[in-house]
C-alpha cells in the first residue's frame, strides 16, 4: 500500500497544486518519488508530530491540502489534540496518513502497534476515517481522501503485494465492497488484516459454510444503509480488524445493530488487549497471537457458528 | 494556488492617531463584569500588544485571503481580542454585547466563527505551530503577508512551542512574529516559581530567532517593533514585559484575577481608574 500511496500522491500532485506532503521524519525509501518530483511541496518537519499537525493546519487554512505522514500510532495519537482543535474544529482539509496500522511494525513493539487509531479518529465527527484493505484499493481511497472537504485520517499498510481476492480496487463511498456472496453469515473486515479474513472465509466454504465477505474501507462516514441491508440478509455477522474493541469496525456494527434493535448475533474478532502479552514477533505471529490469522479466524468463526446452533 | 495578490485594506487610517489600549481595557472590564466571568488580568496585560497589532500593524480585512494573520495563542485573553476587533471595526459592537451570553459566538476563548478571529484557540501551546504553518504557506504562495502569534510566558512550558520554534528558525520564516506576554503570572503562581526559564531571550536566540525586548505597555513602541521585519530570514520574537492586571490597581500582579469575576463596587473602581486622564 505504501508504494501505491506514494505513486497516487505524485499523480494527484500533478493534477492538484494544493497537494503538499509533510512527514515527521519518516518514509525513508518510500517518499522519495514525491520529494524528487515536487521538492518545493515536500517538507520534513522533523520528529515533531504535534508541530506536523499544527503546521498542516496553517497550510490548510491558506488553501493547501497537506498530507501528513507518520507511523499510525504517532500520526493518530501524539498530536490528537492539535488535530481536534485545529483541522477538526476548523474543518480544514488536513489528511493524516497513519502508516502500518495494526501489527505491521510487528517486532518494533507496542509503541508501533497502531491498534487504537481508527477509534481515536472516529471520536471526531468531522473526520473522514478510511483504511484500504490492499494496494489495489489504495489509489481510489487516496483520491477519495483528497476529494473530502474536511479532515481525513487514512490508515495504510506497508505491504504492497498481498491482495484481497476479488476486491480489485473496488471502493464506493457509502458502500461495503462485497467480494463474496454466501447465505450462512456475513464477515466484514477493514484494513490490511482483511486478507486474512478473506482467506478464512474461503477456508470455511470448503467445509460447507458459505459466507458473504465484505471490506469496509470507510468507517466515517460509515456505509450505514448498506450495512443494514446486509445485516437483514444474513443470520449472523462477524467483524475482523487489527484494532481494539472500542471504536473500530466491530464497534460500528454493534452500534448499528443496537440502534435498530436487531438481535443478529455478532462476533468481534479484534485485538482485545494490546498490552496483555510480552511476546513480540512479525505481523503474522502477532495476528496468530491475537486470533487474527486466517487459520485462527477460521477456527473462531466455525466455533461461533457452532455456538449459535 | 489561490491568489497571491495583496489587498492592504487596513484600519490604520481610521485608528492611527488614537491609541487603543485604554479603551480595550474599559471594554474588558465592562463586558467581564456584565458576563460575570474571570480571566480579566490576562486580557489587561495584552491591551497594548493587541492595540498595536490591530491599531496600526495588521494588514487586510478579515475576509481577505492575503491578510496578515493574528493568532491569540493565549486564548484566555479572548475578551481583549474581541475588544480590539470591535474598536477597529472588525467585530460589531452589538455582537460584543453578547459576550458569554447563551447562544453567543463570543466565549472566554476565541471561536474561529467570530469575525476577525483567524484561528480558534484555548489550549496553550498550539498557536505557534499553526502560525508557523501559516507563515510557511504565505512564503509558498509568494504572499508578503505576515503572521503574529501572541503567547503567554506560562505557555512556554508547553513543549510544542519549541517544536515550532525550531522549525520556524530552521526554515527561516522571517514573516513570523511571536509576541510573548511576559506578565510573570501563571495559573497557580508566578512563572518564576512554577517553571521558570531564567533567560527566555537566550532560549529563543539559541533556537535561531531574532529576539527583541520591549516594554509591553508602550503601544506606540510596540507598533514600531511589530512594523519592522526581523533580521533577514529569521523569525522574530518580541519579549513584551508586562504587568498582569495592568491598569486596574487592585488587580495588578494579583493571581486571583486570573479567576475572579468583578463585583459591583470593584467594577466602579476599575472603570474610574480607566477614565482618560
Amino acid at each position: 500500500m505504501r508504494t501505491a500511496f506514494v505513486d497516487t500522491l505524485v499523480q494527484l500532485a500533478k493534477e492538484d497544486e494544493r497537494v503538499v506532503l509533510l512527514t515527521g521524519d519518516l518514509g525513508f525509501m518510500a517518499l522519495e518519488p514525491f520529494r524528487d518530483a515536487y521538492p518545493s511541496r515536500f517538507v520534513n518537519v522533523g520528529v515533531a508530530e504535534q508541530n506536523l499537525i499544527g503546521i498542516a493546519t496553517g497550510l490548510a487554512d491558506a488553501g493547501f491540502t497537506p498530507f501528513c505522514y507518520s507511523i499510525a500510532t504517532f500520526a493518530s495519537m501524539r498530536g490528537f489534540e492539535f488535530f481536534r482543535n485545529g483541522a477538526a474544529w476548523h474543518n480544514l482539509p488536513v489528511r493524516l496518513v497513519g502508516m502500518g496500522g495494526g501489527f505491521e511494525y510487528g517486532s518494533a513493539g507496542v509503541t508501533h502497534h497502531g491498534v487504537e487509531d481508527l477509534g481515536a479518529m472516529r471520536l471526531l465527527p468531522p473526520v473522514t476515517v478510511i483504511a484500504p484493505a490492499d494496494a489495489e484499493q489504495t489509489p481510489p481511497l487516496v483520491r477519495y481522501a483528497q476529494s473530502r472537504r474536511g479532515p481525513v485520517y487514512l490508515r495504510l499498510g506497508k505491504n504492497d503485494r498481498r491482495r484481497v481476492p476479488g476486491l480489485e480496487g473496488a471502493f464506493e463511498p457509502d458502500r461495503i465492497s462485497i467480494t463474496r456472496q454466501g447465505a450462512s453469515g456475513l464477515v466484514l473486515a477493514t484494513g490490511s488484516v482483511a486478507a486474512e479474513a478473506a482467506e478464512s472465509v474461503e477456508g470455511l466454504s470448503l467445509s460447507g459454510l458459505s459466507c458473504s465477505f465484505g471490506v469496509v474501507a470507510s468507517l466515517a462516514p460509515a456505509p450505514v444503509d448498506h450495512l443494514r441491508e446486509l445485516l437483514a440478509a444474513h443470520p449472523w455477522v462477524a467483524t475482523v480488524e487489527a484494532h481494539v474493541p472500542a471504536g473500530g469496525l466491530g464497534s460500528l456494527v454493534a452500534e448499528v445493530l443496537a440502534e435498530q434493535g436487531a438481535a443478529t448475533p455478532l462476533l468481534r474478532c479484534c485485538v482485545d488487549d494490546p498490552f496483555a502479552s510480552e511476546e513480540l514477533g512479525d505481523e503474522a505471529f502477532l495476528h496468530e497471537l491475537h486470533g487474527l490469522s486466517a487459520t485462527a479466524l477460521e477456527r473462531r468463526l466455525a466455533s461461533f457458528v457452532e455456538s449459535l446452533a | 494556488m489561490p491568489g497571491s495578490s495583496r489587498d492592504l485594506g487596513t484600519p490604520r487610517a481610521r485608528t492611527r492617531d488614537r491609541l487603543l489600549a485604554r479603551r480595550i481595557r474599559s471594554l474588558v472590564i465592562e463586558h467581564s463584569y456584565r458576563a460575570h466571568v474571570g480571566h480579566i488580568g490576562s486580557s489587561l496585560s495584552v491591551a497594548e500588544i493587541l492595540g498595536a497589532l490591530y491599531g496600526s500593524v495588521v494588514h487586510g480585512q478579515p475576509t481577505d485571503p492575503a491578510r496578515d494573520r493574528v493568532i491569540l495563542s493565549k486564548g484566555h485573553a479572548a475578551l481583549g481580542l474581541f475588544a480590539a476587533l470591535t474598536l477597529t471595526g472588525r467585530l460589531e459592537p452589538d455582537e460584543l454585547d453578547t459576550f458569554c451570553r447563551p447562544g453567543s459566538r463570543l466565549g472566554v476563548h476565541p471561536d474561529p466563527g467570530v469575525p476577525g478571529v483567524d484561528f480558534g484557540t484555548g489550549s496553550l501551546g498550539h498557536g505557534l505551530s499553526i502560525g508557523t504553518g501559516a507563515a510557511l504557506a504565505a512564503r509558498m504562495q509568494n504572499r508578503s503577508s505576515r503572521v503574529f502569534v501572541v503567547l503567554s510566558d506560562a505557555e512556554l512550558n508547553e513543549g510544542a512551542v519549541w517544536e515550532a520554534a525550531q522549525f520556524a528558525a530552521h526554515h527561516r520564516l522571517g514573516n513570523l512574529v511571536a509576541i510573548v506576554d511576559l506578565n510573570g503570572q501563571q495559573a497557580f503562581g508566578y512563572t518564576s516559581e512554577v517553571l521558570s526559564i531564567p533567560d527566555v531571550g537566550g532560549a529563543f536566540t539559541a533556537f535561531g530567532w531574532d529576539v527583541v525586548q520591549a516594554d509591553g505597555h508602550d503601544e506606540e513602541g510596540l507598533s514600531r517593533v511589530f512594523d519592522v521585519e526581523g533580521a533577514p530570514g529569521s523569525p522574530r520574537v518580541v519579549l513584551a514585559k508586562t504587568v498582569f492586571g495592568r491598569g486596574v490597581s487592585f488587580m495588578e500582579r494579583q493571581l486571583k484575577w486570573h479567576y475572579l469575576p468583578l463585583e459591583e463596587e470593584q467594577y466602579h473602581v476599575a472603570m474610574q481608574e480607566l477614565q482618560p486622564s
